[in-house]
């Protein structure tokens, strides 16, 4: 006990002073579980994150278009892969969390449960969906665990062109015809709300917050993050000359910050519970790839058998 | 062979450039080598971060533990005397 309690003495100094955490470094087992859980939901989100953009892969107004955001799906299966990665490195099994969500045990951002309804939606969700998960994995970037750390700055890299793409999309539709300019307007109405849900409950009602602040596994509240992005937002908004759906949202000249309105706790529970509008659709969707590409994996290890195998007879003769 | 847990894991290393040495990118799963440099191409290199890949079963490396830190890495720590800093050499004779 006397021995135990030294040892998180001794690593909370060590987080204390900025240092990182890497694989084989001792850690209390709170601080492993903890990271394998946010890790891991970290990956699906990137993951199940690709299907309501893929949606409109085969339906994109131009080439270029269509070429810009195949290149984004697929740096999002890359994200999720550097973070599978990094959850390995705590001692978790890949098969284990890929099981945990195709049954519906590990939980994704919440986000991917809207519908993508409409190529506006593109834009809002690369200007909104990526700037909100920007903001966070630009503070994840200085993690205190060094496997997650080192993912973030891969991550953060390539992230900044996914928001751009969306804003240019925005920034079309908001100069084209008033059609265009109504549907823009449209999935902001419709992306706002849920994007700064994306920063978790507030503060008070986060209870597992302060301890991941003091291990320094997070760096800032949610409340600050959300601010932070509200502020950043708000003038990109009126740069479009689009209106942010929130009749409270006004400049505080005291506080040098955006005071907004009420977010609608109630829906954001729901969609948790799994009562969004497309929860069913995406984890059926999930599934259904993973089996769909089952017979790739098969193949994969037929070939690699015959080659070993192969080589083994070659090395005989 | 529907059970992927036979696919090793690989840890892959790139060289971003040549005159640089390779350094660890990250890891992946693969069944074997040939597959494990494609996957990595795919995973590590989409905007040509590299020159050229290794990738090595994660099995295979042996490395330090951390509780062997002090012994390990002690012996320098005491011989001051290898850092230039240690040696004071006068201005006049100019950056040496
Ligand atoms: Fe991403
Ligand atoms: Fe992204």
């Amino acid at each position: 006990m006397g021995e135990s309690h030294s040892l998180e003495e001794r690593f909370q100094a060590y987080v204390d002073a900025e240092n990182k955490i890497e694989p084989k470094d001792w850690m209390p087992e709170r601080y492993r579980k903890t990271l394998i859980r946010q890790i891991s939901q970290h990956a699906h989100s990137e993951v199940v994150g690709m299907l309501p953009e893929s949606n409109w892969i085969t339906r994109a107004p131009s080439l270029r278009s269509k070429l810009i955001l195949l290149a984004k799906v697929q740096d999002e299966a890359g994200h999720g892969l550097y973070l599978y990665s990094a959850a390995e490195t705590l001692g978790a099994d890949r098969k284990d969390m890929i099981d945990d969500l195709h049954t519906g045990k590990a939980k994704y951002s919440s986000i991917f449960n809207y519908p993508t309804i409409s190529w506006a939606d593109m834009g809002a969700i690369g200007w909104l969906v990526d700037g909100a998960a920007i903001a966070n994995q630009v503070m994840l970037c200085r993690t205190s665990y060094g496997p997650y750390s080192r993912a973030m700055v891969r991550i953060c890299k390539e992230e900044s062109f996914h928001q751009r793409q969306g804003y240019e999309i925005m920034m079309r539709l908001a100069k084209g015809t008033p059609e265009q300019i109504a549907m823009a307007q449209d999935a902001l109405n419709r992306w706002w709300w849920p994007s700064i849900m994306m920063f978790g409950p507030r503060d008070e009602d986060s209870p597992n917050s302060a301890q991941s602040m003091k291990w320094k596994i997070k760096r800032k509240s949610n409340d600050e993050l959300r601010q932070e992005f509200i502020d950043k937002t708000v003038p990109q908004a009126e740069f479009l000359g689009l209106t942010i759906p929130d009749p409270d949202l006004k400049w505080n000249e005291e506080t040098g910050h955006y005071d907004f309105g009420e977010i609608n706790w109630d829906e954001f529970y729901q969609v948790i519970k799994g009562n969004g509008p497309c929860n069913k659709q995406r984890l059926d969707d999930r599934r259904n790839a993973h089996e769909a590409g089952e017979w790739v994996r098969e193949a994969a290890n037929a070939y690699a058998e015959k080659e070993a195998q192969r080589r083994k007879e070659g090395n005989a003769a | 062979m529907s059970d992927k847990s036979n696919w090793k894991i690989w840890e892959v290393f790139v060289r971003s450039k040549n005159g640089l040495s390779h350094k660890h990118a990250g890891s992946l799963h693969a069944p074997d080598a040939e597959m494990a440099l494609k996957n990595a191409r795919d995973v590590y290199t989409r905007r040509s971060e590299g020159v050229s890949i290794w990738v090595v079963e994660s099995e295979a490396i042996t490395a330090s533990s951390p509780d062997e830190k002090e012994p390990l890495f002690a012996p320098s720590d005491d011989k001051v005397y290898r850092h230039p800093t240690f040696y004071e050499i006068p201005d006049e004779v100019g950056h040496m």
